[in-house]
Order: C-alpha cells, then structure tokens, then sequence
C-alpha cells in the first residue's frame, strides 16, 4: 500500500461524501458549498491521474465559476435560512430506490466486463500537445469543434442577455 | 485494498452519477436540481479522462472530449440561472411545481 493509493481513496471519499451531502442537506447555501468541496475533490483525482491541465480547468471552470454563480442566485432568489421543503417518504424511499438499482446495475455490468485497450506509446498530455492536437485541422485535430463551441459560447452569451432584458413589469 | 485503477474510477464515476440521479429525483426547487446536473456531467468527466488514462494513452480524445464538455456545461449553467433568475422575477418561486404556466 503506497501513499498514492492511500491519497486515492482519500480523494474518492472526500469527494463521494461531499456530493452525498450536497444532495442531502435541506439548506440549499450548505448543499452549494458541498458542491464546491465534491468539484475540488474531482479536480484532485485529476491531479491524482496526472493530467494537470483539466485539473486546472475543472478548478477554474466550475470551483471558480459555476459554484460562484450559483451561490449568486442563492443570494438573488432565496430567503436566508430557508429550508428546502421535506418531500415525503414514499417519494425518497422510491427515489433512493431507483437510484440505487441503476447504481448496482451499472456497477456489475462494469465489473462483468474486461476492458481491452491498447497500449502504444502513450502521448503526454502536456498544455504544448494539447494545443497542437486542438487547434489541428490534420487528421484528428479539433479546430472545427474549437469552432463550433466558440459559436455556442456566444449563442449562450447573446442568450443570457436576452432572457435577462426582458420588458420591464409593469408598475405595482 | 487494492491497487487503484480503472475499476476504481469508474466505481466512483457511477456513484457520483446516481448521487446526482438521487438528488434530481428528490428536490423541487431549480437551483438544486442545477447541481445535481452539474454532478451528472462531472462523473461523466472522470469517465472519459479515466478511459483516456488506462485504455488508450497514445491519444488523447478523452482529454478534448472533456475539455468541450466542461465549455458547454459552463455555458449550460450560464443560460439556466439567466432562466431561474428570470422566473423568480415572474413568479417570486423557483420551485417546479409553480413553473407549469412556462410551456404555454
């Protein structure tokens, strides 16, 4: 048993309780700050597989981004110290249920099957490989996705702001 | 305990995956059900960096995979609490029950 092992199974626990009590607690700024410890678990297993540059992606993405949107619109449209409504039993009871039939479902068709990959030489994923492979238009490049997203980012950009314009209600 | 690999992961991805289900399932309330969606899409990350690590490390198409996915999920959320924002305005509620008027 190495340190890395041990560092593994720190990193999955930290980040699989965290998102547990994301979805468990009825106080939705608490479940918002679990969901940035899970996410930071998420990039340390990253960290862990060595491929530093999604780490560093996921933390600034999603730990510096999406969670503080997030707690933004807690702020915007929750009333601090609210509770999340308790849904009743028979719907957790089902939900947990369904949840944890796929979960053992999926577990067990994963372990049932042997995986075989190929071993080539392997490619470091350093920022210099990525770079050449994701602006590539030879083959197996990804200039035309880089594209592709960069219209969708805009499209989500003109969107925003055109929900967020809408015509001003009328006087109370 | 056993030498980590790509079981591992994917026990992990799985698990995270239907922490996100769950919490999909149970809430009513927009926002929580944007971070169980959040959660989806990351176990859906560890997948394809870990298949990238462990089955085909001459490539590195799980890499850009998840990089585009990490874009169109901030984009996503970017665009969903423009909506959740919008609706609280409208309705003083962002619970999913009092959002049925929004199909017509």
């Amino acid at each position: 048993m190495t340190g890395s092992t041990i560092i593994f199974y720190l990193l999955a626990a930290f980040t699989l309780v965290n998102a547990l009590m994301a979805v468990a607690t009825r106080q939705i700024f608490r479940a918002a700050i679990f969901l940035l410890f899970s996410l930071i678990g998420i990039a340390g297993l990253y960290f862990w597989m060595q491929y530093e540059f999604i780490a560093a992606v996921q933390i600034i993405v999603y730990v510096g981004g999406i969670t503080v949107l997030i707690i933004f619109s807690i702020f915007l449209t929750q009333q601090a110290g609210d509770l999340l409504p308790k849904q009743d039993m028979k719907r957790q009871l089902f939900s947990m249920l369904a949840a944890f039939c796929g979960f053992a479902l999926t577990v067990l068709q994963v372990y049932q099957h042997s995986f075989t990959g190929n071993t080539g030489m392997a490619v470091e994923p350093t920022v210099a490989n990525i770079g050449n492979q994701m602006l590539g238009i030879q083959q197996g490049g990804y200039a035309l996705p880089f594209e592709v997203v960069s219209i969708l980012l805009l499209a989500a950009l003109i969107g925003c702001i055109v929900i967020a314009m809408r015509s001003k209600p009328q006087t109370t | 305990m056993m030498e980590p690999g790509l079981y591992h992961l994917l026990f992990i991805s799985a698990a995270l995956f239907f922490i996100g289900i769950y919490g999909f399932f149970i809430r009513r309330n927009l926002i929580t059900i944007l971070m169980s969606v959040e959660l989806i899409l990351n176990s859906v990350n560890i997948n394809f960096i870990a298949f990238n690590k462990y089955l085909w490390p001459g490539k590195m198409d799980g890499l850009f995979f998840t990089i585009f996915i990490i874009a169109i999920a901030a984009a996503e959320a970017a665009v969903a609490i423009a909506i959740i924002i919008n609706l609280y305005r409208s309705h003083q509620s962002i619970d999913v029950e009092k959002a049925g008027e929004m199909k017509y």
